[in-house]
């Protein structure tokens, strides 16, 4: 098991733990992200990144950050499990890219990207991966509505005596 | 009469004759995007058998098809290839939309599904359910059949005549104040904006 101790020691004092239901959440500030997830691929064997998500906090209550950006980690080994977050706001939101540490997370950034408009610096390849190229928001976000702005119905109809 | 007709011989118009080549043989084109599609096969497997009214045969390619089924949820991503899947079959051609999601877009209300493939293609024959059974697409194929002989004609003049959607207008009135409310949620302050700046553009 990974104490916190050892990496406030390593990563800087900034790193916080949570515990709830035995899983364990680390929160971590955005310059510090990349270190902290080398280190905890390379010395504590958080070998597989099970998936990258995102949370939009607007207008929840207390909410101090616009976004959450959340990694999942595994230790296949020991079957350890780590959650580990952190935090970006508007205008601009972006983080490195963990796709040098994890292969998988290539796709999983890309997706974060498309729902949420987060961008990864140094991604190979950062486009969007569920929605259409052409499409310009970014449906998961808040301030978005959940019946869209007629995209969906933006297309040319084919009358029967057409085609 | 000058002459007798042997005992073997009919005398029909040549539509009638069209249409009961064609009703007794649909070929459809399954475009199965969710979960109707497994009803779909189920409707085409043994239990229920398909071949029965003679439109067993499922061709993977338009080209070779006559009877598009639509059986599943639309998102935008994929209509633009329904659309060319549709223009890509050959004349006479039908669609059938099954199940509530390809009518109507179902309890899918959202931003990537499209709210009906009667918007943006012709549909013959609708199947309500989610998703229906078999049985209610078996009646669909029968009740086509039945379309196409009482409404066909050898050169598509039935299709000819039908030169506007049968769906409603993609942009409905509701759904074009939706997008005016949500961009004054954009602009800010959405309260504000109901109560001042919609009267006074009004
Ligand atoms: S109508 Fe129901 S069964 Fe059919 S695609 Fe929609 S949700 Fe699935």
């Amino acid at each position: 098991m990974v104490s916190l101790q050892e990496l406030q020691d390593q990563f800087g004092s900034e790193i916080q733990e949570r515990v709830f239901r035995d899983n364990r959440f680390i929160d971590v500030p955005a310059e510090q992200l990349l270190q902290l997830l080398s280190g905890l691929k390379t010395q504590f064997s958080f070998d597989m990144l099970v998936d990258i998500t995102a949370v939009d906090w607007l207008d929840y209550e207390g909410a101090t950050d616009r976004f959450s950006v959340v990694y999942l980690l595994l230790n296949v080994d020991s079957g350890e499990r780590l959650t580990v977050r952190t935090a970006v706001n508007l205008p601009d939101p972006a983080l490195p890219s963990v796709c040098s540490l994890w292969m998988g997370a290539d796709w999983m950034e890309r997706e974060v990207y498309d729902m949420f408009g987060i961008s990864f610096t140094e991604h190979p390849d950062l486009r969007r991966i569920l929605m259409p190229e052409e499409f310009s928001a970014f449906p998961l976000r808040k301030d978005y509505p959940l019946k869209g702005r007629g995209e969906r119905h933006n297309f040319p109809v084919i009358t029967r005596s057409e085609g | 009469m000058a002459v007798g007709l042997p005992e073997n011989i009919f005398i029909t118009r040549l539509d009638a004759a069209a249409n009961w080549a064609r009703s007794n043989s649909l070929w459809p084109m399954p475009f199965a995007t969710a979960c109707c599609g497994i009803e779909l096969m189920a409707t085409a497997a043994s239990r229920h058998d398909l071949a029965r009214f003679g439109a067993e045969v499922m061709r993977f390619s338009p080209r070779q098809c006559d009877l598009l089924i639509v059986a599943g949820r639309v998102v935008m991503k994929m209509l633009p290839v329904l659309q060319r899947i549709w223009l890509q079959m050959p004349e006479p051609k039908w669609c059938i939309s099954m199940g509530a999601c390809a009518c109507s877009g179902g309890v899918f209300d959202t931003y990537a599904v499209v709210q009906g493939v009667d918007r943006f293609i012709p549909v013959d024959m609708y199947v309500p359910g989610c998703p229906p059974r078999p049985e209610q697409l078996l009646a669909a194929v029968i009740d086509m059949q039945e379309k196409v002989r009482r409404t066909g004609t050898i050169m598509g003049r039935e299709f000819v005549s039908r030169d506007t959607s049968s769906g409603p207008s993609p942009f409905d009135l509701q759904e074009q104040h939706r997008i005016e409310d949500s961009r004054l949620i954009q602009l800010g302050g959405f309260s504000a904006a109901a109560t001042s700046t919609v009267e006074g553009d009004a």
